[in-house]
C-alpha cells in the first residue's frame, strides 16, 4: 500500500474550514427544513383526521403528491422549475440569497413534512374517540380540542417514529449537493477533489452525520423521558446509550 | 328542563331510537336503564348534541336542538357530562383538567378558575390531588375529577354514561355517594346506569328502554315493587336475583 493517510488536512487551513462550513449548512437546511416539515406535517396530519370532508381531501392530496415523488426530483423542481414562476422582485432576492438553499429547504421541507403528517396521524388516531367526546362534551371547540388535547397529546406518543423522520431528513440533506448547496457531503466531495485524500475527506463527513445523527437521537430520548405522561407506555422506556 | 317530542335516531338501518317522548323537569334525577344496545346511552348523548337525531326534537332548557342556529358550545357549558371510562386529559394536572374548559370556554379568569377547582376537589373529596396526573389516581378518584370538570362549567344539567360500570366494586360507592349529594343540592341528572340501589335511593323517575323504545317509565317504587311491562320484569329478575 502506497497511500499516505494525511489525517491533517481536516483541520488545517483552507480544507478544514470548508468541513467546518459544510457542517453549518448542513446544520441550517435541516434546521430550517425541519421547522418547515413539522409544521406542515402537524396541520396535514391533524386535518387527515378532521371531522370535515374537504380538510381531510385536501391535506390527503399533499401528503400522497409529495411523499409519491423522489427527493432529487423535487431538489431540481424547487431550484430549476419553481423561480421562473416567482414575481421579478423575488427571484432577483433568491439569485442574491442563495437560491439554491432556499430551493433545498423547500424541497426537503415540503417532502419531509408529507411523511412527518403521516407519523402525526397516526399518533393522534390512537387516541380513543371519547377523549375527543369528553372534550366537547365541556364546550370546548374542534380547533381548541385539537390544539390544547389531541395534539399535545399525540406528539407525546410520536417521539420514537419522528426521530426516525428528523435523523431521515438530515441525511437526505446531503440531496441537495445536487443543485450546489454547500452542505457537508458537497464539502467532504470537494477537499477530496482538492487533496486527493479522498479516504480521510469521506471518513470525516461519516463520523460528522454519525455524531450528529447520536446526538440527536439521544437527546430526542431526554426529551421523550422529560415530556412522557404519567402512566403511558414511554415512561422510563425510552432508548438508553 | 329537557323534552325529548317523537324522536327517532337511526345508525345505517338501525332504529336505535324510536318515537321517544320524555320530559325531564329541573331538579329531578331520572336513571335510564335496560339491556346493553336499548338505546340508552345514545338517548342521553342526544342531549348535549353528541350525537345528531334524524326526526322529532329534544328542548334543552327552552332552546330546540333541531334550532340550526342554536350555538353547540353554549348548549354544552350548560349540559355537564361524565363517561364510562373518565376520559381525563392524561397530560394535565387534576387542577388543569378542571380549570381548562371554565379558561378556554367561558372566559374565566385563571386564578377564579382555581378557586372554583378548589372548592369543587374539596366537594367530591380529593381536596389533596390537584397536582396529580390522572394516571396517579384510582379509577374512583379519577370519575370524582371528571364529575368536578364537569361541574367546573356550572351547568344546569349533568348526564352520567355508567359512570361506575368501570370501576372495581369498592370504588362504585365513592362515586355513588358524589353523585347523590348533587341531586340531594337539586341538580337535574339524568343517569345511565346498572346501579338499582342508587335508582332506588335517589331516583325520582326510572325509564327502562329496550331495542330503542321507552317500554316503561316510572317512580322507583312502583317500577321496583311491580313493573308494568313483562320486559322489564324479566330484566329485573335477571339483575335482582344475585
Amino acid at each position: 500500500m502506497n497511500y499516505q493517510l494525511n489525517w491533517s488536512i481536516l483541520w488545517s487551513g483552507q480544507t478544514g474550514g470548508w468541513l467546518l462550513n459544510g457542517l453549518l449548512t448542513t446544520l441550517e437546511i435541516s434546521s430550517l427544513a425541519w421547522l418547515l416539515a413539522l409544521t406542515l406535517g402537524n396541520v396535514a396530519g391533524a386535518l387527515r383526521t378532521a371531522p370535515i370532508p374537504p380538510f381531510r381531501w385536501l391535506a390527503s392530496a399533499y401528503v400522497e403528491f409529495f411523499r409519491n415523488v423522489p427527493l432529487l426530483v423535487w431538489m431540481f423542481f424547487w431550484y430549476f422549475g419553481m423561480p421562473p414562476l416567482l414575481p421579478q422582485a423575488l427571484q432577483d432576492w433568491l439569485l442574491d440569497h442563495g437560491a439554491e438553499f432556499w430551493a433545498g429547504v423547500c424541497a426537503l421541507g415540503v417532502y419531509h413534512g408529507a411523511r412527518f403528517s403521516e407519523v402525526i396521524r397516526s399518533g393522534i388516531q390512537s387516541i380513543p374517540k371519547t377523549q375527543f367526546e369528553a372534550a366537547h362534551s365541556t364546550g370546548l371547540t374542534v380547533w381548541q380540542t385539537y390544539r390544547l388535547i389531541i395534539v399535545p397529546i399525540a406528539l407525546r406518543l410520536i417521539i420514537p417514529p419522528a426521530t426516525n423522520e428528523t435523523l431521515n431528513l438530515i441525511k437526505n440533506s446531503s440531496v441537495a449537493l445536487t443543485i450546489g448547496v454547500a452542505e457537508l457531503t458537497f464539502q467532504t466531495r470537494q477537499i477530496e477533489t482538492y487533496t486527493a485524500k479522498a479516504f480521510e475527506a469521506l471518513a470525516a463527513g461519516t463520523v460528522v452525520y454519525l455524531v450528529l445523527c447520536l446526538a440527536i437521537s439521544t437527546l430526542m430520548a431526554v426529551v421523550e423521558r422529560r415530556v412522557a405522561i404519567p402512566g403511558m407506555i414511554a415512561q422510563g422506556n425510552a432508548s438508553e446509550f | 328542563m329537557i323534552e325529548f317530542r317523537k324522536v327517532n335516531k337511526w345508525f345505517g338501518s338501525l332504529h336505535v331510537l324510536e318515537d321517544i317522548d320524555l320530559t325531564i323537569e329541573a331538579g329531578k334525577v331520572v336513571v335510564v336503564c335496560g339491556p346493553s344496545g336499548s338505546g340508552k346511552s345514545t338517548l342521553i348523548r342526544c342531549i348535549n348534541r353528541l350525537e345528531t337525531i334524524q326526526s322529532g326534537d329534544i328542548i334543552v332548557d327552552g332552546s330546540s336542538l333541531s334550532d340550526a342556529k342554536l350555538d353547540t358550545v353554549k348548549l354544552r357549558t350548560e349540559v355537564g357530562m361524565v363517561f364510562q371510562s373518565f376520559n381525563l386529559y392524561p397530560h394535565m394536572t387534576v387542577l388543569r383538567n378542571i380549570t381548562l374548559a371554565p379558561v378556554k370556554v367561558k372566559h374565566v379568569s385563571p386564578a377564579e378558575a382555581e378557586k372554583i377547582a378548589a372548592v369543587l376537589l374539596e366537594r367530591v373529596g380529593i381536596p389533596d390531588k390537584s397536582q396529580a396526573y390522572p394516571a396517579n389516581l384510582s379509577g374512583g378518584q379519577q370519575q370524582r375529577v371528571a364529575i368536578a370538570r364537569a361541574l367546573a362549567m356550572k351547568p344546569k344539567i349533568m348526564l352520567f354514561d355508567e359512570p361506575t360500570s368501570a370501576l372495581d366494586p369498592e370504588m362504585i360507592n365513592e362515586v355513588l355517594e358524589v353523585m347523590t349529594d348533587l341531586a340531594r343540592d337539586g341538580m337535574t341528572m339524568v343517569v345511565v346506569t346498572h346501579e338499582m340501589g342508587f335508582a332506588r335511593r335517589v331516583a325520582h323517575r326510572i325509564v327502562f328502554m329496550d331495542q330503542g323504545r321507552i317500554v316503561e317509565a316510572n317512580e322507583p317504587e312502583k317500577f321496583f315493587a311491580a313493573p308494568e311491562s313483562a320486559r322489564a320484569q324479566q330484566f329485573l329478575s335477571k339483575i335482582l336475583s344475585h
